[in-house]
């Protein structure tokens, strides 16, 4: 190796180290996690809105073909949601993009992620993963109003 | 310049296996234009001339990333194989390998034709296939072991009659990649043969999701890799001769294939972020480890451009500063046309790998997961470099095989940078809305599209828009192509035929590395790793599945078997309503 290749390793390898400390610290310091795995269990797939208090809701949602249930969900502004997502059929995903809340919902399996709603708002759900010949119409929205509802 | 002459049963397996997928390529890239004008609603319907939308993609999927890339590997393989080492191709295997891969090829297209296949590349269960689906595939993935079979003969007995000396950098990056291809496509092989074929036939009931899709994607992401690794071969061996230089360094390319060889498996589990049944921990794990996939490709970007550079001295560059020699490189000289197919591949490569780094990194990949952004991606990686070293190699081989020449030279030239504009215009189009959360594979102008919809979104209009542009633009290229390629088949027979690339030549005189100079110390890491990163993998998802599932068609949201059997009970209404629907 000559003195431009052992430059460029240190560089790459300095590059690289600072990506990695990126994400260490986006996960542990701002806690901006992905899915978490759940155990399954068969309450999983009724879809619910559970109430625990004021701010701290749970969302059972159920993916199938096609559309998102419970489809219409209203939150007050500033909750905070656990979302426990699986799917009826084949394999959906469930974006709301302004959120960036990403997810895909896998029969059989139990996916878990918590989000804020801190603005007012209408958030569409997207389903993301091709799920048959009504893929493009699946439809959902989450409706966060001020101050209650 | 080395020549070797093919025999006439060289010559003839050569011709087919180039000839097969370009054919096909005419289906691919007509849909390709198609999802655009789908994607931004110019087409509002569910399909077109005869070929549904879902149908089209499938087709876009299986035959450009899975039969072009799969049929050229082999035979590029099979030449390289055989001019790097001066033994003769094993014929026997190579015509087994051929057929296997035919007849693969012909099963999996005609089941998506009939639309008995709507299911896309990827193949997600639940989501049922025909069963000459999966036989298909898997035909065709075991049909290129095959003629790796034949190539391993060809490596030990050029290292038995060559002992101590250096091995042709084109031959260990043509049995890396085939190495880790066959180490990657036997859990997929397993996962179609013995997982799906039975539960697509009906002779099991369900079958375990979360498991088929982990050891889909143990191979989904070197999958990505076994494209790219010929046309890495080609930047390495040919592209620095091309531009009129050397390689930078023998040793160097050896690394970085052998490093595709540890890191190109163990990283599957990072197109799983989003998913449930693995734990958080093997992901993060495997998001670290794909960073060790992005250092071969920054000793790539390295080792290429100062060959580049050197290249450029010697063409007469005086000012050597920094960016000087990029002006000095042979962009124009039409008889040397393989030189523009590589270098646009290259200055894509650099978009496609720097995004491919947002996808792999955990949390931001949040983000971006199954948006539009993916295809923007993946696009600037396999219809970039892959794309464009396949068809400027297939037509330089093509030439070479028939002993005729390319006539359209000066369109045969262009067409790599009209590609290039069009693939930038395309990407940005594609990455921009998948920022706004555009999804992927979506017929979204019968829907988010189209204005009379309750999904109707505006601020998609123009980035769907752009793709069009970019999609319009890229079907021009390819359609240019396709007439060189005419042109090509029409043209008298000018020379003899035989096989030379561009003589290999290094810049630095580097001694033998005995750790570069052998798969062994190589294979034994890549074991290590894939054990380390998928034991828990595979553990996560049969302890955190709960149920299994049976099959489904594309069109019913009632399980197949269900429906067959009490088609009397099932609620009929139901199932007529959700089918208007559409």
């Amino acid at each position: 190796m000559d003195k431009y290749e052992i430059r460029i390793m240190v560089l790459t390898g300095i590059t690289l180290a600072i990506f990695m400390v990126a994400i260490l610290r986006s996960s542990f310091t701002y806690a901006t996690g992905i899915p978490e795995c759940i155990p399954y269990d068969e309450s999983f797939t009724q879809p619910r809105i559970e109430k625990l208090d004021d701010k701290l809701y749970q969302i059972f949602a159920l993916a199938q073909m096609w559309s998102f249930e419970p489809s219409e969900i209203r939150l007050p502004v500033g909750a905070e949601v656990d979302i426990y997502l699986t799917s009826k059929d084949v394999v959906h995903g469930l974006n709301i993009h302004d959120v960036s809340l990403n997810m895909m919902a896998v029969p059989g399996g139990i996916n878990k992620e918590t989000v804020t709603f801190k603005k007012p708002g209408v958030y569409k759900i997207v389903c993301h993963e091709y799920c048959g010949s009504g893929h493009q119409h699946m439809m959902g929205e989450i409706i966060v109003n001020y101050p209650n509802n | 310049m080395m020549k070797i002459n093919l025999r006439k049963s060289e010559k003839r397996l050569s011709l087919l296996l180039l000839s097969v997928p370009l054919i096909l390529l005419t289906l691919g890239i007509y849909h390709g234009l198609m999802q655009t004008l789908y994607r931004s609603g110019m087409i509002s319907q569910t399909s077109f001339a005869a070929l549904e939308y879902y149908q089209g993609l499938t087709l876009h999927g299986v035959i450009n990333a899975l039969v072009l890339t799969i049929f050229f590997a082999v035979a590029f393989g099979h030449i390289c194989m055989s001019y790097y080492t001066g033994i003769k191709m094993h014929m026997t295997t190579a015509w087994i390998s051929a057929v296997m891969m035919v007849v693969g090829t012909i099963m999996t297209i005609a089941t998506i034709l009939a639309g008995e296949s709507s299911v896309l590349y990827t193949f997600y269960a639940p989501m049922k296939a025909h069963p000459l689906f999966y036989v298909g595939n898997a035909l065709l993935i075991a049909g290129s072991w095959v003629a790796f079979f034949g190539w391993v003969g060809i490596y030990r007995k050029w290292r038995r009659e060559h002992k101590g000396e250096r091995t042709p950098l084109a031959v260990v990056a043509t049995m890396v990649n085939f190495t880790m291809w066959f180490v990657c496509s036997i859990p997929v092989a397993y996962s179609t043969l013995v997982l799906l074929l039975p539960w697509s036939m009906g002779i099991t009931a369900t079958v375990n999701i979360p498991l088929t899709r982990t050891l889909f994607w143990f191979f989904g992401h070197a999958l990505v890799y076994f494209f790219l690794l010929p046309v890495y071969l080609m930047y390495y061996v040919m592209l620095p001769t091309l531009a009129g230089g050397k390689l930078y360094s023998d040793n160097a390319g050896k690394l970085v294939f052998f490093l595709f060889l540890v890191f190109s498996i163990p990283v599957g589990t990072h197109h799983q972020f989003a998913e449930p049944a693995i734990t958080q921990g093997v992901k993060y794990f495997q998001s670290l480890l794909t960073y060790g996939v992005a250092l071969p490709s920054f000793i790539t970007a390295f080792t290429i451009a100062a060959s580049l550079e050197y290249a450029a001295w010697k063409r007469g560059d005086k000012r050597k500063n920094w960016f000087s020699w990029m002006a000095k490189l042979p962009y124009f000289e039409k008889d040397r046309y393989l030189f523009s197919y590589l270098i646009c591949g290259l200055i894509i490569f650099i978009f496609g790998g720097i995004t491919g780094i947002i996808n792999a990194s955990y949390s931001l990949n949040s983000l971006v997961h199954n948006t539009a952004f993916l295809p923007g991606h993946f696009h600037m990686t396999v219809a970039g470099p892959t794309f464009l070293g396949i068809i400027g190699m297939s037509l330089y081989l093509l030439e070479r095989i028939s002993g005729k020449e390319v006539r359209l030279k000066r369109i045969t030239n262009a067409i790599p940078y009209l590609w290039t504009i069009g693939m930038f215009i395309f990407s940005t189009g594609l990455m921009v809305g998948g920022l706004r959360g555009e999804p992927r594979r979506t017929n979204m102008g019968i829907s988010y599209m189209d204005p009379d919809s309750p999904l109707y979104r505006p601020d998609w209009v123009w980035t769907t828009g752009t793709t069009v542009i970019g999609g319009v633009i890229l079907f021009a290229a390819a359609g240019l192509f396709f007439i060189v390629l005419l042109d090509l088949l029409f043209a008298k027979k000018t020379k003899e035929s035989y096989i030379s690339f561009p003589t290999y030549r290094t810049y630095h005189q580097e001694k033998v590395i005995p750790f570069l100079n052998s798969f062994k110390p190589w294979l034994v890491i890549m074991f290590l790793l894939i054990l380390v990163a998928y034991v828990p993998a595979i553990f996560n998802v049969m302890k955190y599945t709960g149920k299994e599932a049976p099959p489904y068609a594309p069109q019913n949201p009632i399980p197949l078997e269900l429906h067959k059997q009490d088609v009397g009970e099932v609620d009929e209404g139901e199932t007529l309503n959700l089918n208007q629907d559409e």
